[in-house]
């Protein structure tokens, strides 16, 4: 781990001025990923903004109309509060089932957005020189290497990395916004621009400028909210990351069984929280059924390509999704 | 140690074989226990080991440039400047199980080799420092794992499990009306013990050097350290009261803790190393990947005729390491004719070594999973199919069994899972999208005994120390050489304090092979009787006695207190005894060392600071602990997962010293049974020999969700052939078959036999 300089900010305004001051600062929160990638050498920050203290960012509003979780707010307290919980349970499941209790303790909903691949040629970068993600145009071990985590979907020949978010697939699979802040200005970036493919740039992950702040995530409700489930499939129980997950919601027509609105995000197959719209287009207005569900289902994963030892996730992630819609519309 | 659990315990009672809850539990707890690496030393400095990141070849230049100006930094060591060490044997013959030495020379043996050694103010200093020092490699061809293409076979004569053959197998294999021949896969795995691998060093002005490091085997690090330093073994102290988790990576000494010892004396003043994570899965030998050929024959009713096992396992460059996978086989059933042959593949990784259970864990995998395959073809029930194979005495040696309860563990182990309830079809038993699979499979693990010293003292107060430099390694030597001592000396369990795992106390061998336990009690308690008879000889014949023209034969002690059998006199405390004849303190040191050999302190030394006087505990019989195990798993048709949703294991293990801690011991084993079947495997990229799963994160094994309640019988009754106080070996038997018991489950479940192992959800979709 390297020497680098430790700030405090006691207001936001303080930590973007602090953030600016000199390239290479990070903003510090839970830490639980930035630590653990200082300790890999992966990052190594000139400076740490410690935002923790930060008044303000850790409100929770669950309202009628959306859900607004601010950025400093912890895993844990996202995921035990009462009306997430209650009301919108793809929220709560997808904090759950991620990571450990001891991690969701600590960590942010910001940071949680911001967390960074598994990919272990990623994460030495004292032994494997070649990653674009890292160092771009310096190759990418992983196609050929153990990559049975690897991504499926959204690929490039220079980089397979696998996003390991679980909350970051609900939020994608219900149209969120991120809410940054640089100072000057506040924006609001819809979820689905601010996770980026990696394309030839897999070292840009976010659209996030050095200055820019996230300072809260707002999830619109819907009915298909009200009735969403994550699942996560893998190899063991708890404390891992995904083989293959699905965010899914479901609205259903007064009939009971014509599908009126239906949502679907993978995660842990593709390079960036996965949404499977066409596999949602194929389903609306048509009647909940098994056979529907499961022919659909297949859709959400067209364009796969596989690098040897992750070719399992194709076949796995359509399954996933079947079964999540399943559970969600009462087939079990 | 005090020992603070007094809870329901009463005072009149035997407190061997009683279930009494840990006497070092609390203070595990609360931080109380103090772990080698938390040892705090006035000016300790910090070294950081700098690992090779090519499998093979040498080492070039080392540019030292940038490591040297960061800040903190005192030295940095390479093989260029580093002391010149001797050898120590290894085991058998010694107390090391790698030959390898570093910083001795420019060779490269394996991706993660210790080339350089930093050392500076803080760990992080170090670290920082360690990351800029730059290393040109002439690197050259790597074999990366067993299935390398470019590895080869090498015969390994004379190894343990090497051309042992009874019968003809070839010609028994010849008239078998039906044969079977299956090849079984295992990766290779990592132990994960908690504790991370790490030292504290320091040497003193006379020369002395002490060492603070997690040890199954104190006495055998103190060897060590006085081979690979040459000076002599009383120069040397090590110290490892507490070991948070063995499994075999910590039965010897390895490069941390000499390294931390040979920065320590560059320094002069003491070294704390700490390996990271990532550098505890190069940082001691791994269970070497295997695969195992197991071919059967049998009659139409299901008679085994012969059996052949031909294993093939992974070793070092430098070292033949044997990871016999034959020796369950050789002892399991009545078969005739076997012959069990081993080969080696030399691969660039850290020689291999001993993961809980070595041998037989994997053994019995394969073992019990073809006679599950075995029993399908000739459509017998598994537990039918073993008993019509029940070896009723060691077909090996055709000793009789000194104990031999495997029926009754069948027999327990099956009614209490509803093995009766079973339907025999694979994919026959479901529930909604989850298929349902139950399996058994049964297993041995050989006793074996080394002498073991101990010294009791029983103090002015009547309180009683118990002190060996034998290890806990988590499985409760504490507690039950307390309750050996209390038992044997007729005093409370909470007067008893131990104290264990520094080679400045009373030496004990390794503890491994499961043999601590019984050792210790053994040599514990012949110890705690001599006590017992010097403070009643003082009862019996001194001046200042209150029991006058009394023999020693003639009293009782119980609760502490002294008194003629007969009533003829009031109870004594033995405190009180002390004062009265003038004796501050009765100290005695026994050792179970073979009358002939005891006074020799070259035999003395073998016994502790070597594997030489291991061996069986009876001449006269085969003594084995034996288990039966039974699961349950659901399997979901969709993904493939598998969970274990029961399991159940009857184990005749001899006399239980204290059943809950026993229980503790085959619980654990049949949860790292269940990581070997489902999760574990290391992963080596072969382009760089290296592994990749290198923290445990990536390598996966169970987590308190995957863990059902596991249900455990003891079916064992105490066995004097088999140690001392009747017990036989515990701590490994759990481990062995349940990796079978899961594979044969998860078969009955789904249709498919996986012989590959761990069982992932790809194997199944």
């Amino acid at each position: 781990m390297n020497n680098f300089e430790y700030v405090r900010a006691t207001a936001i305004p303080d930590a973007l001025k602090a953030v600016a001051r000199q390239t290479g600062s990070r903003f510090l929160a839970g830490g639980t990923t930035m630590v653990d990638l200082m300790k890999c050498g992966v990052e190594l920050p000139s400076a740490l903004i410690d935002i923790t203290r930060l008044p303000g960012l850790d409100t929770i509003e669950a309202g009628p109309t959306s859900v607004r979780i601010g950025a400093l707010s912890r895993m844990s307290d996202v995921a035990d509060h009462p009306t997430i919980r209650k009301e919108f349970p793809v929220l709560s499941e997808s904090l759950w089932r991620g990571a450990s209790a001891q991690l969701r303790n600590m960590a942010t909903i910001g940071g949680n957005l911001m967390q960074r691949t598994r990919c272990s040629y990623f994460r030495e970068p004292g032994v494997y020189g070649a990653c674009n993600k890292r160092d771009p145009g310096s190759g990418c071990a992983a196609l050929e290497g153990i990559n049975r985590g690897h991504a499926v979907l959204g690929t490039s020949p220079s980089c397979i990395a696998t996003n390991p978010g679980d909350f970051a697939v609900a939020l994608v699979a219900f149209d969120a916004t991120v809410h940054v802040e640089n100072g000057k200005a506040q924006r609001r970036i819809p979820i689905d621009d601010f996770f980026l493919l990696p394309g030839d740039t897999p070292d840009l992950e976010h659209p996030l400028s050095s200055d820019e702040l996230i300072v809260a995530v707002e999830v619109p409700t819907s009915s298909a909210l009200r009735r969403s489930h994550y699942l996560k499939v893998r190899d063991r129980e708890s404390y891992e990351f995904a083989a293959a997950s699905a965010a899914v919601g479901l609205e259903l027509e007064a009939d009971g069984r014509t599908i009126r609105d239906v949502r679907i995000a993978l995660g842990g197959i593709a390079t960036r929280p996965w949404r499977a719209r066409t596999a949602e287009e194929a389903l609306v207005g048509r009647t909940f059924d098994e056979p529907t569900v499961r022919g659909a289902s297949r859709l959400a994963i067209e364009g796969a390509v596989d690098h040897g030892e992750n070719r399992f996730k194709i076949d796995l992630a359509p399954r996933v999704v079947a079964r999540a819609l399943l559970t969600v519309g009462g087939i079990t | 140690m005090a020992v603070p659990n007094s809870e329901s315990l009463k005072s009149n009672g035997t407190y061997l074989g009683r279930r009494i809850a840990r006497s070092d539990g609390v203070a595990k707890v609360t931080g109380r226990a103090d772990y080698a690496l938390e040892h705090d030393l006035a000016g300790t400095v910090h070294a950081v080991i700098v690992e090779s990141t090519v499998p093979s070849g040498r080492i070039g230049n080392i540019d030292l440039a940038a490591a040297r100006t960061m800040p903190g930094v005192l030295r940095i060591l390479t093989h260029a400047d580093a002391l010149p060490l001797k050898s120590c044997p290894m085991v058998p013959a010694g107390s090391v199980m790698e030959s390898f030495l570093p910083l001795q020379d420019d060779r490269i043996r394996y991706n993660g080799q210790p080339i350089a050694l930093v050392v500076a103010d803080s760990f992080d200093h170090a670290t920082e420092a360690a990351g800029r020092v730059r290393i040109d490699y002439k690197t050259e061809l790597a074999v990366a794992d067993i299935d390398d293409p470019t590895a080869t076979l090498i015969d390994v004569p004379g190894a343990p499990s090497s051309g042992l053959a009874r019968g003809d197998a070839k010609g028994a294999l010849a008239a078998a009306a039906v044969r079977m021949d299956v090849v079984y896969t295992t990766p290779r795995e990592y132990s994960c013990p908690m504790e991370p691998l790490g030292a504290i060093a320091a040497w003193g002005n006379d020369g002395g050097l002490t060492v603070w490091m997690p040890s199954q085997w104190a006495e055998g690090a103190r060897r060590a350290f006085s081979d690979w330093f040459a000076i002599p073994m009383n120069k040397v102290r090590v110290v490892s009261p507490f070991v948070g988790g063995g499994f075999g990576v910590k039965v010897t000494a390895h490069a941390d803790s000499l390294l931390a010892a040979m920065a320590a004396r560059e320094m002069r003043r003491p070294v704390k190393l700490a390996l990271s994570r990532p550098q505890n899965f190069t940082g001691n030998g791994l269970r070497p990947a295997i695969r195992q050929k197991l071919t059967l024959g049998a009659s139409e009713d299901g008679k085994l005729q012969v059996l052949i096992h031909e294993n093939t396992s992974e070793t070092s460059v430098d070292d033949d390491y044997v990871e016999g996978g034959a020796a369950t086989a050789r002892v399991m059933y009545a078969v005739p004719n076997l012959s069990s042959t081993q080969k080696l593949v030399r691969v660039s990784s850290f020689t291999p070594s001993w993961k809980r259970a070595p041998g037989e864990a994997i053994g019995a995998y394969a073992l019990e999973s073809a006679m599950d395959e075995l029993a399908y073809k000739l459509k017998l029930d598994p537990i039918e199919l073993r008993l019509r194979n029940y070896a009723s005495q060691d077909p090996e040696s055709a000793k009789p069994w000194s104990s031999r309860r495997l029926r009754e563990a069948y027999e327990a182990g099956a009614r209490a899972f509803g093995w009766e309830r079973r339907s025999p079809e694979p994919r026959s038993m479901r529930d909604g999208r989850e298929l349902i699979g139950w399996g058994m499979a049964g297993g041995a693990f050989p006793n074996v005994h080394t002498p073991g010293e101990a010294r009791v003292t029983i103090a002015a107060d009547g309180s009683i120390e118990v002190a060996s430099s034998g290890a806990d390694i988590g499985g409760g030597t504490y507690t039950i050489l307390a309750q050996t001592a209390a038992d044997a000396l007729g005093v409370p369990f909470e007067q008893v304090r131990v104290r264990l795992g520094d080679t400045s106390l009373p030496r004990a061998p390794v503890a491994g092979v499961s043999q601590i336990a019984n050792l210790l009690t053994g040599a514990v308690d012949k110890t705690a009787r001599a006590a017992r008879e010097e403070l009643l000889t003082l009862a019996s014949s001194h001046a200042g006695s209150p029991f006058k023209a009394k023999r020693v034969n003639d009293f009782t002690i119980k609760d502490g207190k002294i008194a003629p059998t007969d009533g003829s006199a009031e109870a004594v405390m033995i405190s009180e005894l002390m004062r009265m004849v003038g004796r501050d303190r009765i100290e005695v040191t026994r050792n179970t060392m073979p009358a002939e050999k005891a006074s020799s302190e070259a035999e003395q030394r073998d016994a502790y600071d070597s594997f030489k006087y291991m061996g069986p505990p009876s001449s006269t019989h085969a003594t084995y602990a034996w288990c039966a195990q039974f699961v349950e798993v659901r399997v979901d048709e969709d993904y493939g997962t598998v969970r274990v949703r029961r399991m159940v294991g009857a184990f005749d293990c001899g006399r239980l010293y204290n059943p809950k801690l026993a229980e503790s011991q085959w619980k654990g084993g049949m949860i790292m049974g269940m990581g070997e079947a489902l999760l574990e495997a290391i992963h080596i990229d072969r382009r760089y020999a290296r592994i990749t799963n290198n923290n445990l994160a990536d390598y996966v094994v169970p987590v308190n969700a995957d863990v059902p309640d596991i249900e455990v019988i003891s079916v064992g009754e105490p066995d004097f052939h088999a140690s001392a106080l009747g017990g036989k070996t515990v701590g490994e038997i759990g481990v062995v078959g349940a990796a079978a018991a899961i594979a044969n489950a998860v078969f009955h479940a789904t249709g498919k036999r996986v012989r590959d192992l761990p069982i992932t959800m790809e194997k199944l979709m």
